[in-house]
């Protein structure tokens, strides 16, 4: 049952990457029109409005959340792929292994630099 | 209408061959010949070697499950004019070894059918061994696994699946249709025992749903569609979200059933 619940997690992360992939569509492409999160006018890439949104908890949750679920919907596929390769037993463990390894490193990173920029915005906020 | 059709057959004996080759044989051919009537005029006049595996000559068995010019099916219920006009290729079912020519080695695809407990399970064992009464089910009931009790075990929805094609660990189609052909018995209690296959890292979530299982089945079967059914039926009892039933329960036992009003007796005995 240990791949149910792999699988269903998988599913549920690519629920989640939709709308959170439709949220960034929204934000970068077609803020001229929407205006959405980008107070300051201009390109939604701008460094004010992007600051504006770095420094914004609910961005910073978006961001860990999308960092998370996309690593483990992309890993999970990756390793899918992996094991349709006939490998040994004891490969599939090695690999499931390095994957894990590999996504929770690459998590930590990404959540640090999410934190850092969400810090660093603040604290220009603050002048 | 062609007098005569190019069979190009795939040959290959481990004892003395390197590799398969194909070999071309010149048939003669009527209305309403089949792919294995073709075969026997090449065995009985061409070519005695040859070999096969066929029995029943009537899509029943599961036999003589082969590849007749690129897809996989039954040699005796496909009509030779019905598929081709000069050139048409035999070979044996992709996805397995060969014993030789084209006989397909299935003990692999047996195996992972066995893995599945394709039987009903249920907790009262001696009821089983010794039957006692009928167990009711409904015709609703029986309808919801009655298509996949069709399967013949011809291995032709496992020589069509891409998956199987590269990951020889995959339960391939037909044991994973067998297995849902038993969850969706009411008869049954089996299901979670069976989740433990079904739900492992080579069971039915490896399906990509190529729905060529379904396509080539020569019986109607929808083998995807059974699959699909299990991956639902996975996901909510990993959710706690599946209805608990119990399996459905004995009526009577032999001859204690009340006979409906409008059936006439039966004659007394005269022996």
């Amino acid at each position: 049952m240990r791949e149910t619940k792999y699988w269903t997690w998988h599913m549920a992360a690519g629920v989640v990457i939709f709308f959170l992939l439709g949220l960034h569509m929204l934000i970068m492409h077609v803020g001229g029109i929407t205006h959405l999160f980008a107070p300051h006018g201009g390109e939604a890439t701008s460094k004010v409005n992007s600051l504006y949104r770095d420094g914004s908890l609910f961005f910073l949750t978006t961001y860990v959340l999308l960092l998370g679920v996309a690593l483990y919907h992309g890993l999970y596929g990756l390793r899918t792929i992996l094991f349709e390769l006939t490998l040994k037993p004891a490969v599939e463990k090695a690999v499931s292994v390095v994957l894990l390894v590999a996504g929770l490193g690459l998590f930590g990173l990404g959540a640090w630099a999410a934190f850092a920029t969400h810090a660093i915005a603040i604290a220009g906020a603050r002048g | 209408m062609p007098a005569e059709i190019n069979f190009h057959v795939t040959r290959y004996n481990p004892e003395c061959d390197q590799a398969p080759y194909v070999k071309t044989y010149r048939v003669p051919v009527r209305e309403g010949m089949t792919v294995l009537d073709g075969l026997h005029y090449i065995k009985d006049n061409l070519d005695s070697s040859l070999a096969w595996r066929y029995s029943c000559r009537m899509g029943v068995c599961g036999s003589c499950g082969m590849l007749l010019n690129g897809r996989a099916t039954l040699a005796c219920n496909t009509q030779i004019l019905h598929i081709a006009t000069t050139d048409l290729t035999v070979g044996p079912l992709p996805n397995f070894d060969i014993i030789r020519d084209l006989v397909p080695d299935l003990l692999t695809m047996f195996e992972k059918h066995v893995a599945v407990k394709p039987y009903i399970v249920r907790a009262d064992e001696a009821e089983l061994d010794d039957p006692a009464g009928e167990f009711y089910q409904s015709p609703e009931e029986l309808g919801a696994y009655l298509q996949f009790t069709y399967c013949i075990k011809c291995g032709c929805c496992m020589a069509a699946c891409p998956t199987l094609a590269t990951d020889a660990r995959y339960s391939g189609p037909m044991p994973l249709a067998a297995a849902q052909r038993y969850n969706a018995d009411t008869r049954d209690d089996g299901r979670r025992a069976r989740n433990q296959l079904t739900g492992s890292s080579h069971g039915a979530f490896r399906c990509h749903y190529a729905g060529e299982c379904s396509r080539v089945c020569p019986k109607g079967v929808d083998p995807a569609k059974a699959i699909q059914y299990l991956k639902r039926q996975l996901v909510l009892d990993y959710l706690h979200l599946a209805r608990r039933k119990k399996p459905c329960a004995k009526m009577h036992g032999p001859g204690q059933g009340k006979p409906l009003a409008n059936i006439t007796p039966a004659p007394a005995k005269t022996v």
